[in-house]
């Protein structure tokens, strides 16, 4: 292969070519449904929010129990976590294997996890992940 | 190929990358129609049912004669909808499903070519950070659907998925610590030939130790919240949300998410086969090694679409075996059994190799 593939940047031209197809699927899709699908009459009825049947009461979004909101909130965190242990996975074997950096590789994921360990247990016990309470 | 060859690398490559790209778009959107067949024909078998057979023998055009249906179908969009975010969901449920494969190695080689879209060596990130923007299509038409029971089923999912995505990306982590690269080609290189410990199995990841076994269990369970199916399908509860996200729906735009449902699939299956059960090889008749024939190049295709296959079959089993979880057993599930063993399973991985060093 050439040069141009090797590049780093050379490497997504393939996902974006797929993108775009992606998006011309897509887009294609929604354009023919409009083009070929039925015109049918509007009434009052048929553009009230589907319920089962019954008459729509009150406003479209209903309120929210606040534990979405806290799981969205511990997601970050714990997503960041994961994110952090990509690169450290990667490189842990390459330095495993030099006796100089063995140990500090092991000990410092080590700390950190379990830093955020502790923050999962305080979680935990103030039933932030109690559904019920 | 003379006229090829004389063009420069950069619009070889163009073209190289076309040539890849176009096909596999096409194949997956074939396979996502099928699959909603074959769905539809092992759930009607296990419920001693027969199942679509009136397009076709068995059935088999009834992808297609679905397709026409939902193109000539209104396409209604009601009063009360946010218009812009309304028709830009299902295209934004249907847009990351398709670029989910780009980085999946589906054979090994056709002539030169590397048969994978783009061989990226961030490989498993960029699949996960794709599969996360599918969270925004669902959310965003829940939300756009200015109605309750489609706002109830879209925040069911986004929380259900950013749950499972966590124990998701935390399971697949023995995997790199053991391989050391998360370039996909590279991941499938290093199952080659078969297992130390039984010199009979295949050198796949599952079968490599206890921990690697572990890994693929919890992602397997979140790889069924991520796409929404049974026993995790609550954001959609037919029973209790009538539908869920997509209830305001209609033609082709319901079909886009029924299409994404069914493409995320794929792409979880492709990755599960990818990650842990060898990709495109096989550790019979030299099949191992990157193909240097025409023919073997086809075959690595052929074994690598079979073993997705199955895994599909197993997606579609086990969505017709199990009952729904409860709201709060899937939380359960999700942050304090999958996330504490995914980490501890972490961490003793990481033991392993260092005690071993």
């Amino acid at each position: 292969m050439d040069a141009q593939s090797h590049s780093e940047i050379g490497q997504y031209v393939p996902v974006v070519m797929l993108f775009l197809l992606a998006v011309l699927i897509t887009g294609g899709m929604l354009l023919g449904s409009v083009l070929l699908g039925q015109r049918g009459r509007r009434s009052k009825i048929k553009d009230t929010a589907y319920e089962c049947g019954m008459i729509p009461v009150g406003r479209g979004g209903a309120r929210l129990s606040v534990k979405f909101y806290l799981v969205a909130m511990l997601f970050i965190l714990f997503d960041i976590e994961v994110v952090f242990l990509y690169p450290w996975a990667v490189v842990y074997r390459e330095l495993l294997a030099q006796p100089a950096t063995a140990n500090v590789i092991f000990f410092a994921m080590l700390s950190f996890l379990g830093v955020l360990l502790v923050g999962y247990v305080y979680a935990l016990k103030r039933k932030a992940f109690d559904w019920r309470s | 190929m003379a006229w090829f060859n004389q063009l420069d690398p950069t619009t070889q490559f163009v073209l190289l990358s076309a040539a890849k790209v176009v096909p596999v778009a096409m194949i997956l959107l074939g396979l996502v129609a099928y699959t909603v067949l074959a769905e539809r024909k092992i759930c009607a078998a296990m419920q001693d049912r027969i199942g679509p057979n009136r397009a076709g023998p068995f059935g088999i055009w009834q992808p297609i004669s679905d397709a026409v249906k939902a193109f000539f179908k209104e396409d209604f969009t009601p009063d009360h909808v946010r218009k812009v975010y309304f028709w830009l969901a299902p295209a934004i449920v249907m847009i990351p499903a398709l670029l989910t494969i780009a980085v999946i190695p589906f054979g090994s080689q056709l002539g030169q070519q590397k048969m994978v879209i783009a061989d990226l060596n961030v490989g498993v990130l960029y699949t996960f950070g794709i599969v996360s923007l599918g969270v925004y299509g669902i959310v965003l038409a829940g939300y756009a659907a200015n109605s309750k029971y489609p706002f109830m089923g879209g925040i069911r999912a986004s929380a259900q998925m950013i749950s499972y995505e966590i124990a998701m990306g935390m399971s697949v982590i023995p995997v790199f610590l053991i391989v050391g690269d998360l370039n996909l080609s590279r991941v499938v290189g290093s199952q080659a030939g078969t297992v130390a410990w039984l010199p009979v199995l295949p050198n796949w990841t599952v079968f490599q130790s206890p921990m690697l076994a572990l890994s693929f269990a919890i992602f397997l369970v979140a790889a069924f919240a991520e796409t929404n199916r049974l026993p995790f399908d609550l954001p959609e509860a037919e029973q209790e949300l009538a539908g869920g996200y997509n209830i305001e729906y209609s033609s082709i735009k319901f079909a886009l998410f029924f299409m994404g449902e069914y493409a995320n699939m794929i792409a979880a299956s492709a990755m599960m086969v990818t990650l842990f059960f060898g990709g495109w090889t096989l550790p019979l008749f030299g099949l191992d090694a990157p193909a240097t024939t025409l023919f073997g190049g086809l075959l690595h295709i052929g074994i690598f679409v079979g073993k997705v296959l199955v895994m599909l079959v197993i997606f579609i089993w086990v969505r017709w075996m199990w009952p729904r979880f409860r709201y709060d057993q899937l939380m359960d599930l999700g942050w304090k059994r999958m996330l504490p063993v995914a980490l501890a399973n972490i961490v003793v991985t990481a033991a392993w190799l260092w005690l071993r060093a």
